[in-house]
């Protein structure tokens, strides 16, 4: 059982031309934490998600993804090796139905994803696999569905399943509740709250409820440098955390 | 090969690569702008070279005819849009589709109402003759043709860089939806680029006649040459244009007197390595 | 809204499979049927470019891939059977067919290495300078290809025992050819790879996260394609008995995507109907005008503009509008 961490960033920087993003981001992440990154909007959050995917390449600095420098590392690669994630707006694949998302999600670590003369039909466990997966969350209904026709919320929700599907190491979350009215919000979390089994998380959001009830470490960062770091208790009585978000208690 | 060959063929090439400036400031100008890839520019070229050599023929003046030419392609170029082509401009696939519908339909009228001979057309009288240098002789025209192409190039970027217009336009191509939000008005920039790569297309083809001649076919075959020099210079960049015209201008002339079997192959080396290594070309942004 | 019933769906998928098989035991029927060999000639024609339309179909309806170097993909399956035959004598089918389908193959791989190093309209713009050059090279280099003139004298092979050199031989072989890349492709798009490929069509973005390498299914569906197109210009070289730059010049790509539009994009068995309506409408027209090639183009701005769906939509719309039905719902892909 390795004691290697997670993730591990090492003064991660980010410019583009004149412009700073990120300026020295250092943050080490154990398997099974699930940290927080919160800031003010323009923070660089986003940035820094899609640097850790693969996305967009950094500056200054290195990435390490389970022991391995995956800095020059392509996304698709870094995602085969265990990392998944969602984005800021839901990215789904609208004429598809829901059902093809998924298994889209599960066969791509399988070498199936080449059988170009067998129908899908064949992969009935695939398929079923799937389902199983919708009906957890109660969206079995809505399987044989154009994932475009779904609601802005079951949208969110099967987001987060498709990086769940692959059933990763590392979840990178980005602000997966925005926008949601609270019954679907709780439903998110109530997801998140449910996964065990080692999976790390890093989840970037701006509420606060959801913060506090998911993770159990806040990275704070401002302007593209990290100001704060710690576990949940300590960030929420740090004064400079308080008074970057205007003087409110957190 | 001796000093004469080089000297015969860079200027003939400078020559044609001013002419390929004259199409592909436009098409370059007008994807930059709209995203429309123009197939219609060089079916605009030879319309301006069949209707300048017609007004020549019935008297008008050498650059007058040019000018009403360039006009003449203007006024079909602006129905076209206003008619059809402005409500695809987000669509590539479409507005592509449009323009060589077009195009086709503008090469069957040429076909149908000049016929399929090929037409030559004379420089005007003024500038017939050739220019001695020592041993080198060359015609007087070629430097004309380079001369003119590079005024336009320097009214385009004096109007890009200086006019409010030309503010307008740059900060259209660099972020359309917040030129809008800014009240830009984005659609009057579009018509007048438009409008502005057809007249020039146009205008070149009275110019350009003394040197391509005019004839059917003659657009299928600057269409490689136009397409070309975007690739090099990037598609959206005038400098790009103007540095690729005269680069691939050059390449085609030596690919021609060297390898007459494989000159346009020659000319698509360069542009084979610059779409490998460096997709957006010399002076383009990313697409 | 856009749900789908699955009772609505078994029952449609039975007529559309039945129509099909119909539509098959005619075609076989026809040549039989007293129809002019003119005629017979014209859906010979048919079936080719319905092969290439399906091909071209696999990268822009199900890859997201708007290639404009189709043409020179087919072109070089039958430059290189006519280079075959005049140069080297070599005339058999297997042999020539294999040749065929490899070089196109060949040449698409080498169009992926430079291509697909760009999305979108890139793409689009780097695919029609690739067309050119191979259209110039067919142009120019005339003691290989014969230049303008093109090459001329190619015999048709005999396919087994078959002496298909008569038109309806010869339908029959194209027809064959025809059912079994569609059928093929068909498979090839209900896959699993099939999938993947309409994944990299919808969300390319969402397929990285995913973990595929969307690259490498761009390029292999570029290189099947391809081997389809290389098969249709095989077949085309045999048909004519003559291959000219025309046939891989920048026109012809357009004509091909115009048929697959007109067919309806993402569909496959609606290509067909694109390329017979376009094969007919071409001969038809340059029967009653001098002036067909502006009418096609008139044809490519409507079809274009108000039909982008393409027949296999708009048919059965216009049908329920003259029955007076409502618009049926939309349906899934194949």
């Amino acid at each position: 059982m390795t004691t290697e961490p997670c993730l591990v960033l090492d003064r991660v920087s980010k410019r583009f031309g004149s412009l700073s993003v990120l300026e020295d981001v250092s943050i080490t992440i154990r398997s099974g934490e699930r940290c927080g990154i919160i800031g003010p909007n323009g923070a660089g959050k986003s940035t820094l998600f899609n640097i850790i995917a693969g996305e967009l390449p950094l500056t200054r600095g290195t990435v390490r993804f389970l022991g391995h420098d995956v800095t020059r590392v392509s996304a698709h690669t870094r995602a085969r090796r265990g990392l998944a994630r969602t984005f800021q707006t839901t990215t789904l694949f609208p004429r598809l139905t829901v059902i093809e998302n998924l298994v889209l999600a599960l066969q791509a670590h399988s070498a199936e994803r080449f059988a170009m003369f067998v129908p899908r039909r064949r992969y009935r466990a695939r398929d079923e696999a799937a389902r199983a997966l919708l009906e957890r969350v109660g969206l079995g209904a809505r399987a044989e569905a154009l994932a475009d026709a779904l609601g802005y919320g079951e949208k969110r929700q099967v987001e987060i399943l498709l990086a769940l599907a692959q059933r990763p190491k590392l979840l990178l979350l980005d602000e997966p509740t925005a926008g949601l009215a609270p019954s679907d919000a709780s439903l998110v979390t109530e997801m998140l709250k449910r996964e065990h089994g080692g999976l790390t998380m890093v989840l970037i959001e701006h509420d606060m409820g959801v913060v506090f009830d998911v993770v159990d470490r806040l990275t704070v960062l401002h302007y593209g440098r990290v100001v704060a770091d710690g576990p949940v208790e300590t960030i929420r009585g740090d004064a400079t955390v308080q008074e970057i978000y205007l003087g409110g208690a957190l | 090969m001796g000093l004469q060959f080089y000297v015969q063929n860079a200027l003939g090439g400078l020559a044609y690569g001013s002419l390929l400036f004259l199409i592909a400031s436009g098409l370059t100008l007008i994807f930059g702008l709209m995203r429309i890839i123009n197939l219609a520019q060089t079916a605009f070229y030879l319309l301006g070279a069949y209707v300048g050599l017609t007004l020549v023929a019935h008297g008008t003046n050498f650059w007058l005819a040019s000018v009403a030419a360039g006009v003449v392609t203007m006024a079909l170029g602006l129905a076209v849009y206003s008619a059809f082509l402005h409500r695809y401009h987000a669509d590539p696939l479409t507005s592509l589709l449009l323009t060589l519908g077009f195009a086709l339909i503008v090469d069957d009228g040429i076909l149908a109402f000049w016929g399929g001979d090929p037409r030559s057309i004379a420089p005007p009288p003024i500038l017939a003759g050739s220019i001695h240098a020592g041993t080198l002789v060359f015609p007087e025209y070629w430097l004309a043709v380079i001369v003119i192409s590079f005024a336009v190039a320097a009214i385009l970027f004096f109007a890009l860089q200086r006019t409010m217009l030309g503010v307008m336009i740059r900060a259209s191509v660099d972020d359309e939806e917040m030129a809008r939000g800014l009240g830009v008005d984005v659609n009057r920039a579009f018509y007048v680029v438009f409008a502005a790569g057809a007249f020039i297309a146009g205008l070149g083809g009275l110019l350009g006649g003394p040197i391509t001649s005019a004839y059917p076919g003659l657009d299928g075959e600057l269409t490689p040459l136009a397409f070309a020099v975007v690739i090099v210079g990037g598609m959206g960049s005038l400098s790009g244009a103007l540095v690729g015209s005269l680069l691939i201008g050059l390449v085609n002339a030596f690919g021609k007197a060297l390898f007459p079997e494989l000159s346009y192959f020659t000319i698509f080396v360069p542009v084979a390595l610059i779409m490998a290594f460096r997709p957006q070309g010399l002076f383009g942004r990313k697409l | 809204m856009t749900l789908r019933r699955a009772q609505d769906d078994g029952a449609q998928r039975r007529r559309w499979v039945v129509a099909a098989a119909g539509g098959f035991v005619v075609a076989l029927l026809l040549p039989r049927l007293g129809v002019p060999t003119f005629y017979v000639s014209l859906l010979t024609q048919t079936w080719i470019f319905a092969i290439v339309a399906m091909s071209l179909d696999l990268l822009v309806g199900f890859t997201g891939l708007v290639n404009f170097s189709q043409a020179a993909l087919f072109g070089v399956g039958a430059y290189a059977v006519a280079i075959a035959a005049t140069r080297f004598h070599l005339t058999a089918f297997a042999p020539v067919m294999a040749l065929g389908i490899v070089s196109a193959m060949l040449t698409a791989a080498i169009f992926g290495l430079v291509a697909l190093r760009s999305e979108g309209v890139g793409f689009i713009i780097i695919t029609i300078a690739l067309n050119e050059i191979v259209w110039g090279l067919a142009y120019q280099w005339v003691s290989v290809s014969g230049g303008d003139n093109g090459i001329t004298g190619i015999v048709r092979p005999h396919v087994g025992p078959f002496d298909v050199s008569a038109n309806t031989g010869y339908y029959y072989v194209c027809l064959a050819f025809f059912a079994i890349s569609l059928l093929l492709l068909l498979l090839i798009v209900r896959s699993p790879f099939g999938l993947v490929l309409k994944g990299v069509r919808e969300t390319p973005r969402r397929m990285r996260a995913l973990g595929y390498n969307v690259w490498l299914y761009r390029y292999l569906a570029l290189t099947i394609s391809g081997g389809f197109a290389g098969v249709a210009g095989v077949l085309f070289a045999w048909y004519n008995q003559f291959v000219g730059p025309v046939a891989l010049s920048l026109d012809q790509s357009t004509q091909i995507l115009i048929m697959v539009i007109l067919g309806g994009i993402g569909t496959l068995y609606g290509q067909v109907f694109g390329v017979l309506v376009v094969v007919f409408l071409s001969n038809e027209l340059s029967a009653v005008t001098q002036r067909w090639e502006m009418v096609l183009g008139v044809v490519y701005f409507a079809v274009v503009m108000y039909a982008p769906g393409g027949l296999v939509k708009l048919v059965p719309q216009l049908w329920r509008r003259l029955l007076g039905r409502r618009p049926a719902l939309a349906t899934e892909e194949p």
